[in-house]
């Protein structure tokens, strides 16, 4: 009799506790837990089929040994770190300045960083390539000011990094603006001053520490666009990672799928570091 | 800069240009390459083939049918990845921040979107081929369990509408999440009590009082992505290789030759383009607005 009723408790609270699991929000996770790992996991399966009836890792040794693929993956890697370099000497003074002496410049220059919302990549490449495949002239004389960009090697470089950093500058103005909230930038500028510090030293020792973490989240995001970039990369010909990983898919099969999947690993890492760093606060590019 | 100079009653009497110093190379960087390339292609849309004004390439875009097809092929598939992304991406959301799930499938779900969204261009359309194409890993699933198989016994091509459309799901439903999590956090706790001690069942509270709070949000997300997935070109065209005709793979084409025999109209092309991203993120930066008054 007794245990009947112990029987019975144990049914119902097995039942209420059932009834409180949520089930439309276990079917909805679970759904799109699928439809992230699904692909990935037909890409890793792929990549290590190269050998008939052999699991192995054997697209992904010939692919990092390809001589082109370690090229082109350095080359981007490069250009990366000249677009995070340059971004940050053209942004963090002017967020710097703008938040010191110039609020009434505010509502323009974040305007001008969402500009690259409304100018896709391909549309910016379009604009880059008219205006600079010709000579540069001062108006109304025959006087060159500058040869054409895209003839030249360094000019290809400089023009391309440019794009990189218009298309990072909505996520880098941010962060680095973010960052900047954080911190009295006028105490802090205060204080070096009376100790006697140039703008310079101010800028680079006493400011840049002070943000660093914003300003690694913007580097990652900037790093997570520039490495894999392809519409500006083959638009204006550079020999970058993102238009290599395409022809190979063009004559190969499973070394490219080794690369996709060594990719979205390395994006998983650079975005793994920012929530490190930011602490959960998960941002997101556009470089589709 | 005008405005701070006439205004009366700015704190400052006087215009101080030196002040501007400051923000003068993010400003010549910004119109080197981000504004004369945007006033470049405006210009070439108002000119013709002997470099004249002219409003013919305009009017053109709007009759010429190939073209028509590109924008409107783009502007439907954004809107389905959009419509469906946004509410997947909502439902998602929901089910880890108010929908009762642990707290570690939270931060799963968040950082995965975190990487999910920034992950696309050929990487993606590789993964896709890899998952849907003809001899994909589900599309070998579906012959085995279900004995159909999809490019034989249905009309479904992963290089087509439906694939590529599936394909941006991928980056776009991650996004919806990242937007839509802090956005459903910002729900307070004391407008459900209220409205259980008015009486009212979890369906009235989420019709009546959180899901009006949440549609201004929701639609600036949506419209946001359908502008994630019309300026995508890497994806497509690594995934169709240029066969299927959006608008962005359209321009492509007429930057790598002047396929249209008409540079005029290519720059117009573009120019739409940018208009029609202009009117989204207005759009988008609206509705925000809105959402603000109740959320944070």
């Amino acid at each position: 009799m007794a245990s009947e009723k112990i029987g019975k408790v144990v049914e119902m609270s097995i039942l209420t506790r059932i009834r409180r699991i949520p089930f439309w929000s276990w079917f909805w996770f679970i759904l799109g837990a699928l439809y992230f790992l699904l692909p990935l996991y037909a890409t890793v399966n792929f990549s290590l089929r190269m050998e008939r009836d052999v699991i192995g890792f054997k697209a992904y040794v010939r692919a990092f040994e390809d001589p082109e693929f370690i090229k082109t993956f350095l080359y981007s890697n490069m250009l990366a770190l000249l677009t995070i370099v340059a971004s940050i000497i053209l942004i963090v003074p002017t967020a710097y300045w703008i938040r010191l002496r110039l609020p009434e410049a505010r509502r323009i220059v974040e305007f001008i960083t969402l500009l690259p919302f409304v100018v896709p990549a391909i549309i910016l490449v379009f604009g880059l390539i008219r205006i600079y495949s010709s000579p540069v002239k001062i108006p109304f004389t025959d006087t060159t000011l500058l040869q054409p960009l895209t003839t030249f090697e360094v000019g290809t470089d400089i023009l391309i990094v440019a794009g990189y950093v218009v298309l990072g500058l909505p996520y880098m103005y941010r962060s680095v603006d973010t960052g900047m909230r954080t911190v009295d930038v006028r105490t802090l500028t205060e204080a070096a001053q009376s100790l006697g510090a140039s703008w310079f030293t101010i800028i680079v020792r006493v400011i840049l520490p002070n943000i660093r973490a914003a300003l690694l989240s913007g580097a990652l995001l900037t790093f997570a666009i520039v490495v894999g970039e392809v519409t500006l990369a083959s638009f204006l010909g550079v020999p970058a990672f993102g238009p290599y990983l395409f022809l190979l898919g063009q004559h190969r099969a499973y070394e490219p799928a080794a690369l996709s999947f060594a990719s979205f690993l390395l994006t998983w890492v650079a975005m793994g570091l920012i929530q490190l760093f930011t602490g959960g606060q998960g941002q997101t590019t556009g470089a589709h | 800069m005008a405005q701070t100079a006439l205004n009366p009653k700015s704190s400052t009497p006087a215009f101080d240009w030196k002040k501007w110093l400051g923000v003068i190379p993010f400003f010549l960087f910004a119109i080197l390459f981000l504004v004369l390339p945007s006033l470049r292609l405006i210009a070439g849309s108002f000119t013709n083939n002997e470099g004249q004004f002219t409003i013919a390439n305009i009017l053109q875009l709007f009759q010429e049918q190939s073209i028509l097809d590109a924008y409107w092929l783009s502007i439907r598939i954004s809107a389905a990845t959009a419509i469906g992304g946004g509410i997947f991406g909502f439902l998602l959301a929901y089910s880890v921040t108010v929908g009762g799930l642990p707290k570690p499938l939270r931060s799963a779900l968040i950082t995965f979107s975190g990487v999910a969204s920034n992950f696309a261009g050929v990487p993606l359309a590789f993964a896709f081929i890899a998952t849907l194409g003809r001899t994909g890993f589900v599309t070998a699933l579906i012959k085995n369990l279900f004995g159909v198989n999809l490019y034989q016994q249905t009309s479904f091509d992963l290089y087509s509408f439906w694939g590529l459309s599936l394909t941006y799901m991928y980056f776009q439903f991650p996004l919806m999440v990242l937007i839509m999590a802090p956005a459903l956090d910002g729900l307070k706790r004391e407008w459900r009590e209220a409205a259980e001690n008015l009486g009212a069942s979890t369906t009235q509270y989420w019709m009546r009082v959180a899901f009006p709070v949440l549609l201004p949000s929701i639609l600036g997300s949506m419209i946001l992505l359908f502008g994630n997935a019309f300026g995508a070109y890497a994806t497509a065209y690594a995934l169709t290789g240029g066969r299927l005709g959006i608008i962005t793979i359209q321009i492509g084409a007429q930057i790598r030759g002047d396929v249209l025999h008409n540079p005029g109209l290519g720059y117009a092309m573009a120019m739409g383009m940018v208009v029609i991203m202009a009117i989204s993120l207005m759009g988008y930066s609206w509705l925000q607005k809105r959402s603000e008054r109740w959320l944070r």
